[in-house]
């Protein structure tokens, strides 16, 4: 791991402030992912700011019925809150099919939805990725990919985005709430607040530099029957294959989220209105356009079969 | 070259580092007062409460938590497995939760409470879940063992404190240690040599058959 400064901040907006002052700055909060890339010099941060002590860790209700999670509530936490298991279910279910009990422990919200991909060349220093290192090239188009993505893909990187949490906010449509360098604040929705790859695929967010994420906003709650189902190589502590996030509604309309398939959680409005024809209809609007490898190609059928799944227990 | 010409050390080198400490310690120094081409790595006062026994150093930035309990307070019951989160070796509670101390920096910890497996139990007392994983040979080499101790520990907490897991088929009902419960839940303590059933034996007996088992 290279030599840094360590700070602890005392304001969100003395964070922001510090993190947009200082070269090479990073906040730390959890740790679990940025710490693991540090130690491979993946990361290489001069100076972390530690964002754990800001008293973003709180779960509030908002006035118009929905709910304000602080930045910095703990995965854990946040799937065991009461409200949060009654009335977003599949977000708590999410939260739980990611990671082990320990990580979870210590991973944030705001982490969460910062994590870096695992896709096996970001990782692996030897080899050129786009990502680590713009405009060396793309190791995992034309390599090991099969667990890489499929949909809103480049010619420049075709790495997934891996969290699960991520995946159900999008489903509930939450607003990503930060604070800027010079203290302004604002509200990002989840739709905008991932990108995909297209040339720069070592961008990842719309967040600015030294932009400090406070909390996450969920609406009020949607109702209806709330599911999270992964599929992934093993039953437990495994990264998702292809995941569906949905909340469906007695009348037969729904929504969708995919995790698995995409740079960012994968939702397509257009195939949700599809949702009454049954799964392989629902999927293949889903995947228009997909571009798959003959490695990961069976994606394509496994969110279809994992959509029946979804609409079987649903029915249930 | 010879050694001493790599590494000058020499008394003023000495001070000069002992002051850029009293600095860190008055306040944060930013990256371009401290370059990190020359002088000594960045270190940070950090207070831990270890088992009961308060411990203060000073620590170089990058020491994990892990390095601190067993390169400086010489506390090697946590193990060091993969380093990387995937393996649980490392797990400790802070503050009575479970984490992998690997991947948690030292002087984010400061004030914290840290329990390790020589605080659970000793040879002579032993805390009831290390003597249920003697009793049901829940081990073979032993090298995971503190890791999956002080991980059962805190699966019977969670279980208690109401908290679901995956496997949980409802989110609303209090959660049981059944098996497929503690499978799930140990998921992130890997046994190299394969000892899951007999650890989940151990386990379900500290547990008892429902919730409110005593850990």
């Amino acid at each position: 791991m290279k030599a840094f400064t360590y700070e602890r901040a005392t304001t969100p907006a003395e964070a922001a402030a510090a993190a947009a002052r200082t070269p090479g700055a990073k906040f730390i909060a959890g740790g679990t992912n940025l710490l693991d890339l540090m130690k491979l010099q993946i990361e290489t941060p001069r100076h972390l700011i530690d964002v754990n002590r800001l008293g973003l860790d709180r779960i509030e209700a908002t006035p118009d019925g929905g709910l304000r999670i602080g930045a910095l509530v703990r995965n854990t936490d946040l799937a065991a809150d009461a409200r949060v298991r009654r009335d977003y279910g599949v977000l708590s279910r999410a939260l739980l099919a990611g990671a082990s009990g320990q990580l979870r422990n210590k991973a944030t919200t705001a982490g969460n939805l910062l994590q870096r991909t695992r896709c096996p060349y970001f990782y692996d220093t030897t080899k050129p990725c786009n990502k680590r290192e713009p405009g060396a090239g793309c190791s995992a188009i034309g390599g090991f990919n099969r667990n890489l993505a499929i949909v809103g893909t480049s010619e420049h990187c075709i790495a997934t985005h891996p969290s699960d949490m991520a995946v159900a906010m999008r489903v509930l449509d939450a607003q990503v709430e930060t604070v800027t360098a010079d203290g302004a604040k604002r509200a990002i929705p989840i739709a905008d607040f991932h990108t995909l790859p297209d040339a720069t695929p070592h961008v990842e967010t719309t967040l600015e530099p030294g932009e400090l994420i406070t909390a996450v906003t969920l609406p009020r709650p949607l109702g209806g029957t709330h599911v999270y189902r992964k599929v992934r190589d093993r039953a437990s502590y495994a990264f998702a294959l292809v995941s569906v996030a949905a909340v469906l509604q007695p009348d037969g309309t729904g929504r969708l989220a995919f995790g698995g398939l995409a740079h960012k959680p994968w939702r397509v409005e257009a195939a949700e209105r599809r949702i009454g024809q049954g799964a392989r209809a629902v999927a293949g609007a889903v995947l228009d356009g997909a571009r798959t490898t003959p490695q990961n190609a069976f994606k394509t059928l496994l969110v279809e079969r994992t959509l029946d799944a979804v609409f079987t227990s649903a029915r249930a | 070259m010879d050694k001493h010409e790599l590494f000058p050390v020499s008394r003023r080198g000495v001070l000069a580092a002992g002051v850029a400490t009293a600095t860190l310690a008055g306040g944060p120094l930013s990256a371009q007062e401290a370059p990190m081409a020359e002088g000594p790595p960045p270190t940070s006062p950090v207070t831990l409460k270890v088992n009961g026994k308060t411990h203060r150093l000073d620590l170089d930035n990058r020491t994990t938590l892990l390095d601190a309990l067993r390169e400086h307070w010489k506390l090697t019951g946590t193990k060091k497995g993969c380093d990387h989160g995937q393996c649980g070796a490392c797990t400790v509670l802070v503050d009575g939760r479970r984490i992998n101390s690997c991947l948690s920096l030292a002087v984010m910890h400061d004030g914290d409470e840290i329990t390790t497996i020589e605080g659970l139990g000793t040879p002579d007392r032993l805390h009831p879940m290390q003597a249920a994983f003697v009793r049901h040979d829940g081990y073979q080499c032993g090298y995971c063992t503190p890791g999956q101790i002080c991980s059962a520990v805190a699966v019977l907490g969670e279980i208690r404190a109401g908290i679901p897991s995956h496997v949980s088929a409802s989110l609303e009902a209090p959660p049981e240690p059944s098996i497929d419960e503690l499978r799930e839940r140990m998921s992130g303590n890997i046994c190299r040599c394969g000892a899951y059933s007999n650890i989940i034996d151990a386990i379900r007996e500290v547990g008892g058959q429902g919730a409110g088992g005593k850990a």
